[in-house]
């Protein structure tokens, strides 16, 4: 335990955080002018960008650290700690569907399926090392994406009910199986919520180099095997992600609907 | 002995959060007539509509459909004997076939080939089944409506404010056409109207609605001499 503790402690006496310290403050001051920014044309979302930024920075740090103590426990936690990171995960996807009946439910479902099915099938494969060191930020990773996805198939879902409400309830009017009748709007939410990873892919390798290709790189790895992990990453992140939008969608779409197949209310005047 | 009605509502009410929508609503519709529900907005008229179509839920009382309270029937056979066709037509973006066909289409059931040509041609829509519905008028998109419904063969048909969005030329149209329709098919029909002239025109029977509750039920001659 002592041993654990010294390992933990000695990770901020390490001269390189000076490094990090003062490469923050310039990505925080360029992050401020956006926030700025945004209080100047008045989009009113500096109290949330300010915020957001703020808890990423804490979040990421404390995470940081943790993953430092991680690094010297046993495997089998790793299991433990992407589970938090799904709940996690959930908590904030729920917020992006407030006013869709089972949010939480479905989000977890999706979130811990989607992502839990690709990063056991990737550990298995052994594209993903057994180890803390490499299943806990890569997971991480999956997981992230995933709960992005998730969420803006909720926030589309949900304005898709709203504003074609007349269209749902006339088609149940019809005596058409709810299913059914919801389909074209389940299939819009998953399209949008795909558009952001299907995007990634095109421009993958000449609009940008992604995070752990460029660290690969940095860290003198062989270039074309950095990009083949990345692309497998990439790959995992959609696969997870489009795993995750298609069960969180299929599911929303059942519990909008009461046992008599009546749509149910969806408040739609919440945000973030 | 008295016939069992067609459709029959007892003490039917429906209350949302505390608000009240529709209380202690008790009619008989009788087989082949047409009861008209007029009344000022916000009374009521059209959660009652949704109420029969089971569209929502009632909170107190119920409905019975040939004397079988329809909370024992599978909403969707329901929803097929007793047919609504909303005040919006929420067409879905494609052909008037698409829209037409639409019940059968989204229940994956094979569209009867006699029925749809002969509605179209009841409702004046003849040679539209390729048009798009973004192309229609107004009357011609709740022409579609009605047609989409009757493609069910509806035991009573449900109609609300059918020509309320409509200028004069169509309202008269899409009114004539109705009671042709009712005239012919024999239907058993529920209809919302804000004009009471219409409500005479149309009607056999008429309920008024105020503040939630029935005002008024009896035949049209007598209520709205």
């Amino acid at each position: 335990m002592d041993t654990v503790l010294e390992e933990f402690l000695e990770q901020f006496t390490d001269p390189v955080l000076l490094t990090g310290l003062a490469q923050v403050a310039v990505a925080a001051v360029l992050a401020a002018l956006v926030v700025g920014l945004s209080h100047l044309r008045g989009l009113t979302l500096e109290r949330e960008l300010a915020v957001a930024l703020v808890r990423g920075l804490v979040q990421i740090v404390a995470m940081g650290s943790i993953v430092g103590v991680l690094l010297t426990v046993d495997f089998v936690w790793s299991g433990v700690i992407l589970l938090g990171m799904m709940i996690g995960a959930t908590w904030i996807s729920k917020n992006r569907g407030e006013g869709l009946p089972g949010v939480v439910r479905v989000s977890f479902v999706a979130i811990v399926f989607g992502s839990g099915l690709v990063i056991v099938t990737m550990t298995l494969a052994g594209a993903i090392e057994a180890t803390v060191r490499n299943l806990v930020p890569v997971g991480s990773m999956i997981i992230a994406n995933a709960m992005q996805i998730n969420s803006l198939a909720l926030d589309r879902f949900k304005s898709e009910i709203a504003s074609n409400r007349a269209e749902i309830e006339a088609g149940l009017a019809l005596g058409a199986p709810p299913t059914a009748v919801i389909s074209r709007h389940v299939e819009t939410g998953v399209q949008a919520s795909l558009i952001p990873v299907i995007d990634s892919l095109k421009s993958l390798g000449w609009v940008w180099i992604p995070g752990i290709m460029a660290g690969m790189i940095l860290a003198g790895e062989n270039p074309i095997y950095a990009a083949l992990y990345q692309f497998v990453i990439m790959a995992m992140i959609f696969a997870a992600g489009g795993l995750t939008s298609m069960t969180s969608s299929l599911l929303i779409g059942k519990y909008v609907f009461t046992d008599a197949e009546q749509l149910r209310d969806v408040e739609t005047d919440s945000s973030s | 002995m008295t016939p069992t009605p067609k459709l029959e509502t007892r003490n039917l009410g429906r209350v949302v959060d505390g608000d009240r929508l529709l209380e202690d609503v008790s009619v008989s519709i009788p087989e082949s007539t047409v009861l008209v529900v007029v009344g000022p907005s916000g009374a009521g008229k059209s959660s009652f509509l949704r109420l029969l179509n089971r569209l929502d839920e009632p909170t107190e009382g119920t409905v019975l459909l040939e004397g079988e309270d329809y909370r024992n029937l599978p909403p969707r056979d329901l929803r097929k004997r007793v047919g609504l066709v909303p005040q919006d037509p929420a067409l879905v973006p494609g052909t008037v076939f698409e829209n037409v066909a639409r019940g059968p289409l989204l229940r994956d059931e094979s569209i009867d080939e006699t029925h749809l040509p002969e509605l179209l041609e009841r409702l004046g829509l003849t040679g539209y089944e390729d048009r798009d519905v973004e192309e229609l008028s107004g009357g011609e998109k709740q022409r579609v409506a009605i047609a989409r419904t009757l493609l069910n063969d509806p035991d009573v048909l449900l109609l609300d404010e059918p020509t309320s969005h409509l200028d004069s030329k169509a309202e008269e149209r899409v009114e004539a056409l109705l009671v042709d329709l009712i005239r012919e098919l024999d239907l058993t029909v529920v209809m919302v109207t804000h004009d009471e002239d219409q409500a005479r025109r149309i009607g056999d029977h008429v309920l008024i609605l105020r503040d939630d509750r029935v005002d008024r039920v009896g035949p049209v001659e007598e209520v709205l001499a």
